[in-house]
C-alpha cells in the first residue's frame, strides 16, 4: 500500500425515528475516513502521480470498510460520495489528485457497480475541520430521495502535513423522503443520471 | 419513555502519532444513542424511572459496541461513557446514564471473562446540536493504570435537539499508542479495589 495511514475511522449512522414517526427499516449511512501523510506537503509538485496512486488505494480500502460496516452485500449499497480536507502545508489540488483520477474505479467495485458520478467536496483546513461528504445514488444521480450529505470530522486531523480522505456509502435514501422527483424504482442506470 | 431516534457507532484505529508504528493499532470505539428526552421543557422531580427503563437499552447498546469493535472481548482494556443533554433539558438528565450505561458495559465484559472492578469514568453536559464532548477512558480493572488514561472527542452532527439527549459508551483495546510517562503498569494490577 503506497499510503501512510495514521488513523482509520469508520462510522455508521442510523436513523430510527424522525418527527415522531418510525423509520422502518432505519436508514443507514457509513463513512470511512483515513488520516494520511501528504507526500507533497510544503512544495510545488507538478506531476501528482503519487497522490493519484494513494487515491486508488483508498478508494478500495475505504469503500470496502463502509460496506463491511453496514453489513450488506456490495450490491445493496445505494448511495456514495467522497471528500478530502488538506492540511495547511498542502494545496487544494492535492485533494483533487487523490479524489478524481483513480479513486472512483475501486470504490465502484466495492459497491458492486456505480454508473453515476461520485459527488465530492474538498477544502483546506486544520485539525478538527468538518466537511460534509455529499451523497448521491450510485446508479442515477437524479434520484431525489438520495440527495444527502454526511458530516465527518477528525478532532486531531489534518495536521499541516496531512490529508483527511473520506468515503461515504449508504444502504438507503433520506428518512421519510417525500419531495417527489425521480424514484429509485424508475432508475434505468445506464447514463448515471436517470 | 424510551424513544430511540438515532444510533451512531464509530470505530477508530490509531496506528501511530509520528512515533514508531505499533504492531497492533489502538482501537477505540464509541456508540452514541440519541433519545427523546421525556423530561424536556419541565421540571420533573422523579426521573429515576427512566434510569430503570434504560437498563435493557444499555445492555443492547453495550453489546452492539462490543460487536462493532470486532475484537475478542478480552482485548477490551479501558472504557468510558458520557452524555450531552439538549437545551430543553437539565444537566441532571445526563446523569441518568451512570447505572444503565456503566453497569451494562461492566456486566457484559465480565460475562466474557474480563474483570471490570474499576469505575467507568464519565463526562456529561448540556449542549446544542452537533456539540462535541471529550469522553474520558480509564482501565477497566484499575483506574490508576497511567498508560490507559485517555480521552476521545465525540459529537453527533445534528444532535441533541432541544428535546433530545445523546448518551455515549466508549471502549478501547489498550494504552495510548506512544504512552511513555510511567506510573502503574497494567501488568502490576492487583485487581482488588478497582483502583490499583
Amino acid at each position: 500500500m503506497p499510503v501512510e495511514i495514521r488513523k482509520l475511522i469508520v462510522t455508521v449512522d442510523e436513523t430510527h425515528r424522525e418527527m415522531g414517526r418510525e423509520v422502518k427499516p432505519p436508514t443507514r449511512r457509513a463513512a470511512a475516513v483515513a488520516v494520511i501523510a501528504n507526500p507533497c506537503a510544503g512544495r510545488y509538485v507538478e506531476q501528482l502521480d503519487e497522490l493519484m496512486a494513494i487515491g486508488e488505494a483508498l478508494g478500495g480500502l475505504l469503500g470496502t470498510r463502509c460496506v463491511e460496516a453496514l453489513g450488506i452485500a456490495p450490491d445493496a449499497a445505494e448511495s456514495y460520495g467522497k471528500a478530502a480536507i488538506v492540511g495547511e502545508r498542502g494545496e487544494l489540488e492535492h485533494a483533487a489528485a487523490i479524489l478524481h483520477p483513480k479513486l472512483g474505479a475501486p470504490l465502484r467495485k466495492a459497491v458492486g457497480k456505480g454508473a453515476a458520478l461520485v459527488p465530492s467536496a474538498k477544502k483546506i483546513g486544520g485539525p478538527g475541520t468538518a466537511i460534509d461528504v455529499p451523497l448521491g445514488h450510485k446508479d442515477a444521480a437524479f434520484v431525489r430521495s438520495h440527495f444527502d450529505a454526511i458530516e465527518v470530522r477528525v478532532p486531531d486531523a489534518p495536521r499541516a502535513d496531512e490529508i483527511v480522505v473520506a468515503v461515504a456509502v449508504t444502504d438507503s435514501g433520506r428518512p421519510l423522503a417525500r419531495v417527489g422527483g425521480l424514484q429509485k424504482s424508475e432508475i434505468e442506470g445506464k447514463d448515471g443520471l436517470r | 419513555m424510551i424513544e430511540v431516534r438515532r444510533i451512531r457507532t464509530q470505530v477508530e484505529d490509531i496506528f501511530h502519532e509520528f512515533g514508531p508504528r505499533a504492531a497492533a493499532p489502538q482501537r477505540r470505539g464509541v456508540l452514541a444513542v440519541v433519545l427523546g428526552n421525556p423530561f424536556a421543557h419541565r421540571y420533573e422531580p422523579d426521573i429515576q424511572p427512566m434510569m430503570d427503563a434504560m437498563k435493557p437499552l444499555g445492555v443492547e447498546l453495550a453489546q452492539r459496541l462490543l460487536e462493532a469493535m470486532r475484537v475478542e472481548p478480552r482485548r477490551i482494556e479501558s472504557y468510558g461513557k458520557g452524555g450531552i443533554v439538549g437545551a430543553g433539558g437539565e444537566s441532571e438528565h445526563g446523569h441518568l446514564w451512570h447505572v444503565p450505561g456503566g453497569y451494562a458495559m461492566r456486566t457484559l465484559l465480565e460475562r466474557h471473562g474480563v474483570s471490570t472492578k474499576a469505575i467507568v469514568p464519565s463526562n456529561t453536559k448540556v449542549g446544542v446540536p452537533g456539540a462535541s464532548i471529550d469522553l474520558p477512558l480509564t482501565h477497566v480493572n484499575a483506574s490508576y493504570v497511567r498508560s490507559h488514561f485517555d480521552t476521545i472527542e465525540v459529537s453527533v452532527p445534528g444532535a441533541p435537539a432541544a428535546d433530545e439527549i445523546v448518551f455515549f459508551l466508549a471502549m478501547s483495546t489498550g494504552a495510548r499508542v506512544h504512552e511513555r510517562v510511567g506510573g502503574l503498569r497494567a501488568d502490576e494490577i492487583q485487581g482488588v479495589d478497582g483502583l490499583r
